[in-house]
């Protein structure tokens, strides 16, 4: 009998601490880690400057934060999410099945992916069809003809005379991470559509063709190095014949132990990504619930924030921590609809 | 004179087989004997080198350069209207006060690029110090004051010596004109460096000169006091009645399997309980001390469980024998005379618990505690971050001193774990009964 009444107690206090959480007055986000520090810069400064509470930032990657935005409408769900890409329409139809009919998307700027070794080790002169035929895990016969075989070269310099004489050993990012999303779909399958007959087949088989262009090899030449990408900055110092994959931001901060190597004929700096005309970018989005603007104090003016341009501008302080602003006719245009609230009408 | 070589040899051993026997065992042992101590001190050598390694990279975390700047706390700009009112005074521009002293300070510094390097030499955060300082004594407005704002990160590291001036300019994060300004300061005395109370008593940041360690010790001890008051009492209970009430049949042999087994399950499945549980069917706050406390609490019962119902076992069936021949209950027993006899090494098994408890992230991962949380927290349902948390999202910052932070945010971690495994070992010390 006591028993049963302590139970109902325990039950009863959950229920009442589960209808404390039905208020809530501070602005929730999830969401890409590559999002998350320019996020919380965002957040931080907005507690700072204004009477509303500091926002929280989650970091949950970009699929993740999706699936927390899109599991519905209420104050139990996120009012924001940051990507490091695109919606997915897959993400686009779940939010619409769950309520989530009322999404304003905003492109906050770029991030370019370098490919880094250490300072003072020989420069890589890369392009995309480079990086396809020494990360893929097949690629064209070397001996000619249109057939695939598992990839064979172990050193730079059997894919191209000109590259260094050392073996293939690059460090990146695993599957899980956005940064990793990134690199096989543009390095890559930039690279593999260099290839006519590789392109042609996204006609007939668009299955296999992903298949082809967006797989990593596996046989030890690519190396998962975990989501740290300080840890990669510390292991292109050691050995100056690695390469790594990260982002531009973590590049800045090291410049003097790694440095970019160019893509395509174009270093990675801060006006080429900017200008797009470095190959290796993307654009960083978030995505706002309009149904929780009134409800949840203060996205409004957390929007406002994001969007000013002394916040995403080349003068901003996001620039500081390593964001690549959007082109400036885009920005204010982007600033305009997001102020307004504009309605995503699908992806 | 007869051999006495031969002799002791006839006199302990049988044969020359034996002998050799013996002789090979012998150096069998000292193998052994050489194995463990190579094994212990390869172990230690380990563990010195992450400890130094730590210490090295994290000490620096607890002192930080400021610069001892005078401000121009003009009336006008403070409080206007001359009301001495607090409210007015705290809500004040002291990001102009700060820029009109840089303009001060640096007059021929007139470039919009230049200026933008300037303000960067001092913590973006410089008005918060500035306004803390007026409002601990409201007789500075008005006032010329001298007040110490932290330096910026990059330039703290030119003085921490992160910074090689030798490496061409653009490969260098604080530039030339940077260091003119701070070589300048620094031959002026305004440069000093000071014990970092900023890291231990404010909540995280994105400026690592501005970000604490104070919220995530915080949620640490509020999500540790729930895990006690849960796992702790239910823990003991479970194991008195397993061990002391109840019968040994199929059923608890089935539950005592599953308890050993839920002690090896791996964390991240008790936050995708807690994720299914708490959050979703409860309705809980999400990033909540009291979800992350029921979950470490789930994580951490098997443990206390195991322990408590050994150092029930190690008492003696006299104990209880005695107790029951005295005319005592077989409750009274239990709870006057095994439960304080097996109390220390329930306390020593809850500790570990703890410990344990303590350096998790995986579970808490999946209830968003994993978070960017600036607030401290106040309560078991405000929103919060725990130690190993704030370890792993500093550690996984670009900015460079935020490495630092890493290091010093783990020695905090390491020196709670090693008093609260030293209190376990006291308690053992003190209390234990050996028979």
């Amino acid at each position: 009998m006591r028993f049963k009444t302590v139970a109902i107690a325990a039950l009863a206090t959950l229920a009442a601490s589960a209808t404390v959480a039905q208020a809530r007055d501070q602005i929730r986000i999830v969401g890409s880690s590559t999002v998350f520090p320019f996020s919380t810069t965002v957040a931080e400064q907005f507690g700072k400057t204004t009477s509303f509470k500091t926002p929280i930032v989650e970091s949950t990657g970009s699929g993740g934060g999706m699936k927390l935005f899109c599991a519905g409408v209420g104050t139990a769900h996120p009012d924001i999410t940051n990507a490091s890409r695109r919606m997915k329409s897959s993400e686009f139809d779940k939010c619409h099945e769950a309520g989530v009919t009322d999404i304003t998307e905003v492109k906050i700027g770029f991030d370019g992916i370098v490919m880094a070794n250490a300072k003072d080790a020989p420069s890589f002169a890369l392009t995309k069809r480079i990086i396809f035929l020494a990360l893929a895990k097949d690629v064209p016969d070397p001996n000619g003809g249109e057939n695939l075989v598992p990839n064979p070269y172990t050193k730079w310099s059997e894919i191209d005379p000109s590259l260094p004489n050392v073996e293939i050993e690059v460090l990146g990012p695993p599957p899980t991470s956005g940064t990793r999303d990134a690199f096989q779909e543009i390095a890559l399958e930039g690279g593999a559509k260099t290839f006519d007959w590789i392109k042609a087949m996204k006609k007939a088989d668009k299955a296999a063709y992903k298949k082809v262009a967006r797989t990593v090899r596996e046989d030890g030449p690519y190396i998962e190095a975990g989501e740290n990408d300080n840890l990669i900055v510390q292991k292109l110092a050691e050995n100056g014949d690695r390469l790594g994959i990260f982002g531009f931001s973590f590049l800045e901060e090291n410049r003097d132990k790694v440095k970019g190597n160019p893509v395509d004929g174009v270093d990675p700096t801060f006006e080429a990504i900017a200008a797009g005309d470095y190959g290796v970018s993307r654009s960083l989005f978030f995505y706002v619930k309009n149904a929780h603007r009134g409800v949840i104090p203060g996205i409004e003016e957390f929007v406002a924030e994001f969007t000013k341009e002394s916040t995403w501008g080349p003068d901003g302080y996001l620039v500081d921590k390593g964001l690549i602003p959007l082109p400036d006719a885009e920005r204010s245009e982007g600033a305009q609809s997001a102020n307004a609230f504009v309605n995503l009408p699908g992806v | 004179m007869t051999d006495t070589s031969i002799l002791s040899k006839t006199d302990y051993h049988t044969s020359e087989q034996a002998e050799r026997l013996l002789k090979k065992r012998y150096r069998s042992e000292a193998r052994f004997i050489f194995y463990g101590r190579l094994a212990i001190i390869c172990a230690l050598l380990i563990l010195v080198t992450l400890l130094s390694s730590i210490f090295l990279q994290g000490y620096t975390s607890f002192y930080q350069h400021m610069a001892i700047l005078e401000f121009d706390l003009k009336q006008e700009l403070v409080d206007p209207q001359n009301t001495g009112d607090p409210e007015v005074i705290a809500k004040a521009d002291y990001r102009t006060i700060v820029n009109n002293m840089l303009r001060e300070k640096f007059p021929d510094v007139t470039v919009r690029r230049d200026r933008k390097a300037l303000k960067d030499i001092i913590s973006s955060g410089s008005d918060l110090f500035v306004r803390s300082a007026v409002m601990a004594d409201l007789s500075l407005v008005g006032t010329r004051a001298t007040i110490a704002v932290p330096l910026s990160d990059d330039a703290d590291s030119v003085f921490k010596g992160f910074i090689d001036r030798t490496l061409p300019e653009d490969e260098r994060r604080v530039k030339d004109n940077q260091l003119g300004w701070l070589d300048q300061l620094s031959e002026e005395g305004r440069i000093e460096s000071r014990f970092n109370m900023t890291f231990f008593q404010v909540g995280d940041s994105r400026e690592p000169e501005l970000a604490g360690i104070w919220g995530a010790v915080v949620g640490s001890a509020l999500t540790l006091v729930v895990t006690l008051l849960i796992s702790f009492p239910l823990g003991v209970a479970t194991a008195i009645y397993l061990e002391e009430f109840a019968p040994k049949n199929r059923w608890t042999d089935l539950i005592e399997v599953n308890i050993n087994n839920l002690a090896a399950v791996p964390s991240i499945v008790f936050g995708l309980l807690g994720l299914a549980v708490f959050l979703n069917f409860f309705g809980l706050p999400r990033s909540a001390p009291l979800v992350g406390g029921l979950v470490l609490a789930l994580m951490t019962l098997p443990t206390i469980i195991i322990a408590s119902r050994a150092s029930l076992k190690a008492v003696p069936p006299s104990i209880r024998e005695g107790g029951l021949g005295v005319g005592a209950s077989h409750v009274q027993t239990v709870f006057h005379h095994v439960l304080p006899l097996a109390m220390p090494g329930m306390m020593t098994g809850t500790i570990i618990g703890m410990a344990q408890a303590l350096g998790e992230t995986a579970p808490l991962l999946m209830i968003g505690m994993v978070a960017f949380i600036v607030d401290v927290p106040t309560g078991i349902t405000s929103p919060a971050t725990v130690l190993p948390v704030q370890i792993f999202i500093w550690a996984d910052s670009p900015e460079r001193a935020f490495v630092a932070k890493t290091g010093g945010a783990i020695m905090v971690l390491l020196s709670f774990l090693v008093i609260m495994n030293l209190i376990a070992v006291m308690l053992r010390r003190r209390f234990e009964r050996r028979w």
